[in-house]
């Protein structure tokens, strides 16, 4: 029996380093997750509105696709990214960031990943990500 | 260095603003390494708490992100400052490769070079290499709009 949803989750949110540097954290409902940014002063990239680094907000929406595909099945190491393109539709404010992924295509060593992250209205976006992701699944589910 | 005023140190001092002066390139410990228009060269040390892989100890792909997304707009921004005097800059869309991991421990270089400008965006592109600027870690390919000065006391929608 291979590790439960939750605690593969749990696990990739605490033991990669530069996750607890963002400071963000997801929420599971089902097979749906929610990722959180909380805003803090050391995100910012602009402050004179203050807004969100553009970066921090890439890399928010790549670490989002990393967390949703540890969902997926038990891997033998994270997933590594091959690309991303990052359209970025609004200024992200100094509030907290929210972002889905949504796992387009799942190949036997690629995924392709949509995300988007928002703030206050989900139907206002602020970012989004296209992403593909090398596999490498445990001996377990490859066999 | 000289002391007195040229475009050169007022470029300078972009670069020093741009690299320390937002919170999120200060928390990162980003510097810059060199910068005239249209081109910059920046770098990002190796830290054990922006490790991205804590198997292998390669740097988070985030950390490569947003290096590359300062680079770019400080390439921009420093032709822009040249042409058009100071400008403010938004990121429009930033596409990235990672064609291999970084090497762990060692610090990582980005060099962008703004290869059009038109009236109201800034074309640019980018490389991010460990050892050898031959061979690239990241590179990357991004659009900046200028946004103009927000007048004071204007809200925005």
């Amino acid at each position: 029996m291979s590790e439960a949803r939750d605690v593969r989750l749990a696990r990739t949110l605490t033991e990669v380093p530069y996750m607890r540097f963002l400071g963000m954290s997801a929420d599971l409902a089902g097979d749906e997750m929610t990722a959180v940014l909380p805003f803090s002063q050391h995100l910012v990239g602009n402050v004179l509105l203050p807004a969100l680094h553009g970066g921090v907000i890439g890399a928010f929406l790549e670490m989002t696709a990393l967390c949703q595909l540890s969902l997926l099945e038990p891997l033998r190491r994270q997933p590594r990214t091959i690309d991303v393109t990052i359209e970025y539709l609004r200024p992200g404010r100094a509030v907290t960031t929210y972002a889905r992924a949504d796992v387009r295509k799942v190949g036997r060593r690629i995924a392709n990943v949509h995300v988007e992250a928002w703030q206050e209205a989900r139907a206002l976006p602020v970012a989004a990500l296209r992403g593909h992701f090398m596999l490498s699944p445990s001996e377990e589910s490859a066999s | 260095m000289t002391s007195t005023p040229s475009p050169q140190e007022t470029l300078a001092e972009l670069g020093m603003r741009m690299a320390q002066g937002t919170p999120q390139a200060a928390a990162l410990g980003f510097r810059t390494v060199s910068s005239s228009p249209g081109e910059a060269v920046m770098a990002v040390p190796w830290r054990e708490d922006l490790v991205g892989d804590p198997e292998s100890g390669v740097i988070a792909g985030g950390v490569i992100t947003t290096l590359l997304d300062q680079v770019c707009g400080m390439a921009v921004s420093s032709i822009a400052l040249r042409e058009r005097g100071l400008l403010g800059l938004a990121t429009l869309d930033l596409r990235i490769d990672y064609m291999r991991p970084a090497e762990p421990r060692r610090e990582i270089f980005a060099r962008a070079h703004c290869y059009k400008l038109t009236t109201s965006i800034g074309f640019v592109r980018a490389a991010a290499w460990d050892l050898d600027e031959a061979d690239p870690v990241a590179a990357a390919q991004a659009a900046f709009a200028f946004t103009a000065a927000p007048r004071s006391g204007a809200t925005r929608p």
